[in-house]
This record gives structure tokens, sequence and C-alpha cells, in this order.
């Protein structure tokens, strides 16, 4: 086991893993997602939501993996830091601006199932807030990477921010349970059990792993596309090195 | 199963929600793509005016 991830940790070995993984992924993803979409279509009204619960089945998934690929950038944040371990920060930068989209659509997709449930597209609750503030560090820190040009240099700094940042993950989870919001409180991962329907909570989980899939294709696609940035980089550097007239 | 949905009167906010997520994740596959194929290609240049990776000159060596 301890073998395999030190094999994963030569970038070379994970580019072949991930040119033969990624078509596969793609397939199953794909499938999730057919299997997903039918049973939401033929999934029945809620008896107070109507139609509007099938809303659902993109915006929960899109809040679990913007929390998710947030909490997987602190595990590589530790990486960075701790292990420094060569693909932590390609794993970490390679999830930000995946993470920061499925925020986005949650959000989004949150406001236009707010309008005709609460009346209102927003509210200046500690849930919606504290979403926004996860988007808004997303951004903050995908620009934090492209303002440093160093990977080394960024990749440490982005790692303090990420550790920082993982501090709002526990506020979005429980704000609906320590603050009064709008927001219904957690009804799938709860104590006692899931709170829904079986006929609305099988294509809602179906529809999360079909979401999951896709993070996980374009998670190792994004981190496939960093690895070849940062050889580009280096080829480049040592191209104007050995260049006639360099100080080398 | 009905094949024509009826998605009562917010029917509106229900496709919405729907196209704003498939066009996020339209934009998030394309970017992907064609940030691969730029890679790909100025990687493909260098290798081709005879910048190589240390690592893959010893492997030249040993071929």
């Amino acid at each position: 086991m301890s073998m395999a991830l030190l094999d994963l940790a030569n970038p070379s070995r994970f580019l072949a893993l991930a040119e033969r993984l990624l078509p596969w992924l793609a397939g199953v993803t794909a499938l999730a997602f057919a299997i997903g979409l039918h049973l939401a279509y033929g999934a029945p009204d809620d008896y107070q939501q109507g139609a509007t619960v099938k809303i659902m089945f993109i915006h929960v998934p899109s809040a679990w993996l913007g929390m998710f690929a947030w909490a997987l950038m602190s595990i590589a944040a530790l990486g960075t830091l701790v292990w420094r371990h060569p693909l932590a920060d390609v794993a970490a930068k390679a999830a930000a601006p995946i993470g920061a989209a499925f925020t986005f659509v949650c959000l989004v997709t949150g406001s236009l199932w707010g309008r005709p449930m609460w009346g209102t597209y927003w509210v200046w609750d500690a849930r919606l807030t504290s979403v926004l503030l996860l988007f808004l560090m997303y951004l903050g820190l995908i620009a934090l990477w492209r303002t440093v040009e160093e990977p080394s240099r960024a990749a440490r700094a982005a790692a303090i921010l990420t550790l920082v940042g993982a501090i709002n993950l526990p506020i979005i989870k429980f704000s609906v349970d320590w603050w009064n919001t709008l927001h219904q409180p957690a009804s799938v991962m709860r104590i006692g059990g899931p709170s829904i329907y079986p006929t609305i909570l099988v294509p809602l989980l179906v529809m999360a792993l079909a979401f999951t899939l896709l993070f996980v294709t374009l998670h190792i696609a994004a981190m496939r596309n960093e690895i070849l940035r940062r050889r580009v980089r280096t080829l480049m550097l040592m191209q104007a090195q050995a260049a006639p007239g360099s100080r080398s | 199963m009905n094949p024509i949905i009826n998605l009562g009167p917010h029917a509106a906010f229900i496709i919405a929600a729907y196209v704003v997520a498939v066009m996020v994740i339209a934009a998030l596959f394309a970017w992907i793509t064609l940030d691969h194929r730029a890679q790909k290609r100025r990687l493909d240049a260098l290798e081709a005016r005879g910048v190589t990776r240390r690592s893959d000159r010893s492997i030249e060596k040993t071929a």
C-alpha cells in the first residue's frame, strides 16, 4: 500500500496512470449521470415544494462537492507543509477551480430554489453567507496561485491560507443548527438517519455519486495539466539558462 | 412515466437551475480540455527544439 502511494508520488507514474484511468472514469461518470437524471426525472414532487424539489438533485451534490474540494485541499495543504509530497500542491491547485465552480452552482441553484420557496433569492443568514465566503476564498486562493510565480513559494502560502479557511467548513455544516435561518436543517447526513423519503433520497444519492465521479475525473485531468504546465516551466527555465549571454 | 414532464408553476426556476449547472460543467470541461492541448503543444514545441529534462536524457542513454 505504502509502495503504491510512493509510486503515485512520482509525477511521471501519475501521468501514465491518469492516461489509463481517465477514459474509464469519464465513461462511468456519464453512466452514473444517465441513471441519476433518469431517476430524478421520475422522482415524485414534494408535498410542500412541488416540482422545485428537482433543483435539490443538483444543488445538494454541488454543495457537498464545494465543501469536499476544500477538505481535499486542506489534506493536500498538510501534504505540502508537513510531508512535502511532490503532488500535494498540484492536487490542491487543480482542485480549487473545480471546487469554486461547484460552489458557484450551489449558490445559483440555491437562489433559484429560494425565490419560489422563500420569496427571496438571497438572505444574509449564516448558511448562505458562509457558503458565499467559501466561494470568495476559492477565488482568493486561485488569485494567489496566479500572482506568485515561483510554485514552491505559492504552494506554502496557499497551504497556510487553505488550512485557515478550513475553519469555515464546520461553520457551513452546523450553521443551520447554531443560528436562525431560512435554510432547512440537514436531512441526509444527520443523527437518526435521512429524513427524506426513498423515492427522492435514492435519486439524490445517485446524482451525488455522479457529481463525485465527475469531480474525480475533472480533478485527475486538471492535475495532469498542472504537471505538464510545471514541466513546460522547467524546460523554459533550462532553455533560458542555456541561451548564449545567460549568466549561468 | 409521462414523457412530457409537468414542472408546475415554477418551471422557469427549475429549468434555469439545470441550465446553469450544465453550462458551468461544460465550461469546466472545455477549460480542462483546451488547457491540456495547450500544455501538450508547448511541451512538444520545446522538445522539438531539443530542450528535454535530465531524467528524459538518462532514459534515452540507457535505451
